[in-house]
């Protein structure tokens, strides 16, 4: 009987409801998230993982922007059939500059986390203008006004040192060479190809739309549908290194 | 609250206050749309200037049309209720729940002939699902919690609302804030993360009208007339105050520009995978379940016209079920990279969980002892039932695809979306519906409704579609995850991702089917609250005398 008595408190009393309430909603969500900020395994560096590239960057933001996450998965897990379809499992550390994250929760379409480098720069541009051309029983929808429209040159930096303020580790050359590192990921003659491979280690550098001119969000879209998952090079992992 | 002498008429705090803050809202929102970096920040910018202007001219216009005095807060002694925002709000549900289940109907379409996408960017898929999923759980679902909130909160605290022009304020800001939400997603404004796909303005702006709707409810309790806190107001208030914290917990954002809509989480990857799930999993538990358990408690007891059927599982049931729910969200990261003790964390809390679901259920269902006969003559309190009986079939559900080697066929699978919808459609759909079809006869002062022939028909359809749609979706989720991991005897995949793909064409026909009749059931229902309002009670219930439960 006491105990139900004792409960009248919360009942009779609106405040002392509502201080219970945020009490006992806090408790699970300070135990799971609190040590991801801390533990090894969701922190640590792993080689070859580095910033997107200013066009990687605004291809990401087109994916983000279209709502690509709700077909396509960004997580491949450690089951047998995933890994032989996909590729090596994820590692955390390979989203650890995504903001927000695209890990994804619907296989609509195939997972794209190792999607890099599986297709050539033209099969990707022929598929997201027209699915059905080059996958004909594809549900997908198709995006022409991707290779008609330029891409939003004027705040490229910006949005660099927004992602560094939120611990992006970008540095103030790459900030201040943005625009002209967009542009020069485009054009494998470029003079300065070379300086910004230096600062994007890895990138590809492709006239990826396959057209002159302009950088088009197509162009973005498709670098960085071709870096997804290649930069960590697996052949480095010495598997048996943590066996127990 | 307000400085009234008599007769001499003179501004609320309210009034004061809230329309020259108004007059410059709509000042800022014309420098940013001026200086706007992108178009669609442009357009939210003139919504947010026009929407601000016609708010500081209806208060002033309100203040040179009203009495001097304030509305009172008993006449004869008796709560003088405040309705309007609750018909408003009502209203407003109606409208958003077939616009979202229309849109659904398109998506669902989409997916069985691509074609439909148009291939232009505003009516792709992409674009088109968080409209989808923000109008039926948002848009409707939020209209209905916060009709039926500040009905029950009133009713069972005998006291008028709190605030004056506060409640006006929640219902209109919140539609404000889906609509700006809904127009965002179709011109490619969004932070893609589930469920919260707003960007950062659209999240300020809720944030806003979200403490003031947590401040009327909390405002009502503290001058209620009643010594005890009825129960539904405990779930109510749990589900606005936790909504809140995920709110903020979630989507903490840096904009690239004050005056553009794009912004970067300030989360990154398994940190923003925990945050969003943890987010995600508790809109389900706070907003779709712990608001709605809010109605339970008070629509069918008061339908059945019997008492809830165990005080003490009540208190039980509210305490263990908004300390499990929170931790149930890593189970939507099964596998990934979030390290395996956060997923078993996840999973064995989403297994307890089940218990005080199902005790809440048989809190819901068990009130109907002694009152079993009434099924028989008032489809609403079916309807309410009947809804309880899914949210006990999907709570068992979940448990089930929370477990980890489950999870491991069902994720990223049309199983996910059948078992949310079982859960959309059966619990949420069918208890908002049950309580609009309580509600507008009530807050309009109705005998009853049009008729309950066509809640009847209503009824039948919908659970027809839903039933539809949940076993299509049951058989294509497990058979395409059978086929992902299906091996040829020489060791091989068996088949490749677009065969899987193919496999799933006739099921999402059904499931569009099952979606249109939805649809259709809630256009009926459209039509008789549309008569309610209009007509009141109809001949067939006058001329039969009102409808007697069988002895």
């Amino acid at each position: 009987m006491s105990f139900w008595n004792r409960h009248k408190i919360f009942e009779k009393n609106a405040t002392i409801l509502i201080g219970g309430i945020l009490v006992v909603i806090a408790i699970g969500g300070l135990v799971e998230i609190t040590p991801l900020f801390y533990l090894k395994s969701t922190i640590e560096a792993v080689d070859g993982v580095r910033p997107y590239t200013p066009l990687e960057l605004a291809g990401r933001n087109i994916y983000v922007r279209e709502g690509c996450y709700l077909c396509h998965s960004q997580m491949i897990r450690p089951l047998r059939d995933e890994v032989e379809r996909y590729g090596h499992y994820s590692l955390a550390a390979e989203s650890m500059y995504d903001h927000p994250f695209q890990w994804g929760s619907k296989r609509t379409g195939p997972d794209l986390a190792r999607v890099g480098a599986k297709y050539s720069d033209d099969w990707h541009v022929r598929h997201l203008v027209n699915p059905r051309a080059i996958v004909p029983r594809s549900v997908m929808p198709g995006y022409p006004s991707l290779a008609a429209t330029e891409l939003e040159l004027e705040d490229v930096a910006a949005h660099l040192r927004t992602n560094r303020a939120i611990g992006v580790p970008y540095t103030d050359d790459q900030i201040a060479h943005a625009k002209a590192d967009l542009k020069a990921q485009l054009d494998p003659d470029a003079a300065d190809a070379e300086a910004f491979q230096k600062r994007y280690p890895n990138a590809l550098v492709h006239s990826f739309d396959g057209k002159a001119g302009q950088p088009t969000e197509l162009d973005a879209l498709v670098a960085y549908l071709q870096m997804l998952g290649t930069l960590v090079d697996f052949k480095l992992y010495d598997e048996k290194a943590n066996l127990r | 609250m307000t400085n009234v002498s008599a007769g001499a008429k003179s501004m609320t705090i309210g009034e004061a206050t809230l329309w020259p803050l108004f007059a410059v809202l709509a000042f800022l929102c014309l420098i940013g749309a001026g200086f706007a970096h992108d178009a669609p920040f442009a357009f939210h910018a003139s919504l947010g200037c026009a929407a601000s202007i016609a708010a500081a001219f209806a208060i002033l216009n309100r203040y040179y049309d009203r009495p001097a005095k304030p509305p009172p807060q008993e006449i004869n002694g008796r709560p003088n209720y405040n309705l309007g925002p609750i018909k408003f709000a009502s209203v407003a549900a109606m409208f958003w729940g077939i616009a979202g289940f229309a849109v659904g109907l398109i998506i669902a379409s989409q997916l069985a002939w691509p074609a439909l996408n148009l291939d232009l960017p505003w009516t792709s898929f992409g674009r088109l699902r968080p409209l989808h999923t923000s109008a039926v759980i948002f848009a409707f679902g939020g209209n209905v919690l916060i009709a039926t909130s500040f009905y029950v909160v009133q009713k069972t605290c005998r006291t008028r609302l709190a605030g004056d022009l506060a409640p006006w304020f929640v219902v209109l800001g919140y539609n404000f804030f889906i609509l700006i939400a809904g127009t965002g997603y179709l011109l490619g404004v969004t932070q893609s993360k589930e469920y919260a796909e707003p960007e950062w303005y659209a999240d300020l702006w809720l944030t806003i009208v979200w403490v003031t709707y947590l401040l009327v409810f909390l405002a009502t309790l503290v001058k209620r007339k009643e010594p005890h806190i009825f129960v539904a107001n405990w779930f109510y208030l749990a589900f606005i105050v936790t909504i809140a914290v995920l709110h903020l917990g979630n989507n903490p954002a840096l904009p690239v520009s004050v005056f553009g809509s794009k912004s970067y989480i300030a989360w990154g990857g398994v940190q923003d995978a925990m945050f969003q799930w943890w987010y995600g999993h508790n809109a389900v538990g706070f907003f779709l379940t712990a608001g709605f358990l809010a109605i339970m408690y008070y629509f069918i007891p008061k339908r059945a016209e019997r008492p809830i059927y165990s005080y003490r599982l009540s208190i039980i049931h509210f305490w263990a079920l908004i300390f499990l729910y929170i931790w149930a969200g890593p189970h939507h990261l099964h596998y990934t990279a979030l390290p395996d003790w956060a997923q078993t964390l996840g999973m064995t809390f989403s297994i307890m969980l089940w218990m005080p679901s199902w005790g809440g259920m048989i809190n819901g269902l068990m009130t109907l002892s002694g009152a079993w006969d009434k099924l028989r003559t008032d489809p609403v309190l079916r309807m309410l039932v009947v809804s309880v009986a899914f949210y006990g079939m999907s709570t068992f559900e979940g448990p089930i695809m929370a477990i980890k080697v489950v999870n491991s066929l069902s994720h990223y699978t049309d199983w996910t979306i059948g078992h949310v919808h079982s859960g959309a459609l059966g619990w949420v759909g069918f208890v908002s519906f049950g309580a609009l079809y309580c509600l507008v006869p009530w807050a309009w002062n109705r005998n009853g409704l049009y008729s309950l022939k066509l809640v009847n028909w209503h009824f039948w359809i919908a659970t027809l579609g839903i039933v539809l749609y949940i076993s299509a979706m049951w058989v294509s989720g497990i058979l395409q995850g059978l086929m992902w991991r299906a091996y040829t005897s020489l060791g091989f995949l068996e088949y490749s991702f677009i065969e899987t793909v193919e496999a799933m064409h006739p099921f999402y026909i059904i499931r569009a089917a099952g979606g249109a009749l939805f649809l259709i059931g809630a256009l009926i229902m459209a039509f008789n609250l549309w008569m309610t309002v209009k007509a009141g009670e109809a001949e067939e219930a006058r001329a039969a005398g009102r409808l007697q439960p069988a002895e």
